[in-house]
């Protein structure tokens, strides 16, 4: 599978990344050589062989929903680029 | 001094030989002294950290010294850590003063150890070499010339020059084994969910695994000891009971099966390592192990399945870094879209973007049954080869890196080539086993680290065979030059 110039800006928008004309350029040779590193998967027989998605196949474990931490606003926010009260500040985005 | 153990470090301290305060100062010391030719260390502050050793000194005096109290130890810049900048090697980050502790922080806190520096590593822990942190590449203390290995390259300069007695490190796929091969000393990644992933700046999060790096398995067992536990803020942490992973320490090794992976010493390992690793491994011989040749025959996929997993894993994970919440954020931007776009392109280094990118495209639509489940489903053949290994032998043993140290700047833009230092370490991530290394030898003048692979939870008895290597060798006690 060959990674096209395309192919790199539809997943650099999917990933929010801006990528500029000379980057693109640099990617499209190193993303394919790591993509025929990763084609070498395609002749593996998995058929019937189940997914692996936790080292130890442990399942997910529930507690109850209650609320642990309170008033984290003023550890919170000071750590934020901008902030207004008790808001994170972004561009506008409803008109 | 320079290579006590932690277990002499401690009870010189409780015999009050000198104090948490003269040790940190001297650490320090040699800190300020070294730092500049290596760049092992994004933050020191000594303030801090001088603080927690009256505190650690407080302690003793009272009586109430546990076995790390008082010790300096470096933290790997991955862990979050209160009041301290946590930088995870990236621009994004280089403001990021975290509002909470680790878990692993926590517990070195806890017992009174001393927070000595924050060390320096690859950016989001992604990298072999320790080049690509946006705080500038690490050196390597046994030739300025050549890389420390990565991603925990910060923290294999730090216990290969003697800038603390131990340093934490994470491995996702060789993280802390193969640095401590380059560096020469002893490094542990133990079993998947062993240690509290609880503010652990996350990569790929299912193969994700912190570890003690210091001069020797025994002080390796007693830093296993603190990091250890279940912790509820993580939700793949394991429920078990607390071990003492001292306690098989000088055990007797007759009679240990060794399995030797052919897999490990084919076509890409440099042939003056696999004399030092057959030398180790006759030397396991004397001391009474048995030799078994096994075969990984899935273990040539490692790398591919790795390579589709932990991008998929780190591009939904770096999400986060969007310059809203926290982290860095561009100054100039027309909208929300042109905001994220440019933050994200600024803020991270060109081997994060590569990894989001492939990561990305590996979960697209259309491509996620081809890439993801397949790779999901390679990761489990290569779990049950080990599986199956071990009904016939107690370790697994071979070389951690395919090569000794190499020079900055070799493989920087050709990731294939980078990439291919994990051949040996990646599988163990795959498969959650707990691996170290150890020093086992020299090729020119540079370290060469012996893998030991072993069975689930296993820890306690890996550490035993490391330290009776290490009581019949002295590889680790050896200090690079200058560093003395």
């Amino acid at each position: 599978m060959t990674i096209s110039k395309k192919d790199i800006e539809k997943i650099a928008y999917l990933a929010r990344i801006n990528i500029s004309q000379g980057e693109a350029e640099k990617l499209e040779k190193k993303l394919d050589g790591i993509m025929s590193l990763i084609d070498k998967m395609q002749s593996i027989d998995t058929d019937n062989i189940q997914p692996m998605s936790h080292a130890l196949d442990i399942s997910q474990p529930l507690r109850k929903d209650e609320v642990t931490d309170y008033d984290l606003r003023k550890k919170i926010l000071p750590l934020a680029p901008e902030t207004e009260e008790s808001l994170f500040i972004v561009p506008q985005v409803i008109e | 001094m320079l290579n006590l153990s932690l277990q002499s470090l401690s009870s010189n301290l409780e015999k009050k030989t000198f104090s948490s305060l003269e040790l940190s100062k001297f650490y320090l010391q040699r800190i300020k002294h070294h730092n500049p030719s290596l760049n092992a260390f994004i933050t020191i502050d000594e303030e801090k950290s001088l603080l927690m050793a009256s505190k650690a000194d407080e302690l003793i005096a009272k009586g109430k010294k546990l076995p790390l109290t008082g010790i300096p130890i470096a933290q790997k810049d991955i862990f979050c850590s209160q009041g301290w900048t946590t930088t995870c090697g990236s621009k994004m980050l280089e403001n990021f003063i975290a509002p909470y502790d680790a878990t692993v922080i926590e517990k070195f806190n806890e017992v009174g150890a001393v927070n000595i520096g924050k060390t320096n590593m690859d950016e989001f822990a992604m990298g072999s070499s320790n080049e690509t942190s946006y705080f500038g590449a690490v050196k390597n203390p046994w030739n300025l010339d050549l890389v420390p290995g990565g991603s925990s390259g910060g923290s294999a300069a730090v216990i290969a020059a003697r800038l603390a007695p131990g340093a934490t490190g994470t491995d996702t796929g060789g993280s802390i084994r193969q640095p401590a091969s380059l560096c020469g000393f002893t490094g542990l990644k133990p079993t998947y969910g062993l240690v509290s992933r609880y503010g652990m700046i996350a990569f790929a999060s299912s193969l994700d695994q912190a570890g003690p790096m210091a001069i020797s398995a025994e002080d390796c067992s007693l830093m296993m000891n603190v990091m250890t536990g279940h912790d509820r803020r993580d939700s793949t942490s394991i429920e078990r009971d607390k071990e003492d992973y001292g306690s098989k320490l000088n055990g007797s090794i007759k009679g240990l099966k060794i399995g030797i992976p052919k897999e490990f010493f084919g076509e890409g390992l440099d042939s003056s390592v696999q004399k030092v690793i057959d030398c180790a491994i006759d030397e396991y011989k004397k001391l009474g192990a048995e030799i078994i040749e096994i075969s990984l025959p899935n273990n040539h996929l490692a790398i591919p399945v790795y390579y589709v997993i932990a991008p998929a894993e780190a591009s939904s994970n770096l999400s986060r870094y969007d310059g809203v919440r926290y982290g860095f954020r561009t100054k100039e931007y027309d909208d929300l879209m042109d905001m994220y776009f440019k933050t994200r392109q600024e803020g991270f280094g060109e081997e994060v973007k590569r990894r989001i990118l492939i990561g990305t495209y590996v979960l697209s639509a259309g491509y996620y049954d081809a890439y993801y489940l397949k790779a999901q489903k390679i990761r489990r053949l290569i779990s049950e080869d080990f599986t199956k290994v071990f009904k016939k032998c107690d370790v697994i043993m071979g070389p951690s890196a395919p090569s000794v140290a190499f020079k900055a700047g070799e493989k920087q833009e050709d990731p294939l080539a980078m990439y291919m230092q994990d051949i040996y370490t990646i599988s163990t991530n795959l498969a959650g086993l707990p691996a170290m290394s150890i020093p086992a030898g020299f090729v020119n003048h540079l370290p060469v680290g012996l893998q030991l692979i072993g069975n689930y939870f296993s820890e306690a008895n890996l550490l035993n065979i490391a330290h009776s290597f290490q009581k019949n060798t002295d590889w680790h006690l050896q200090s690079a030059k200058g560093f003395e």
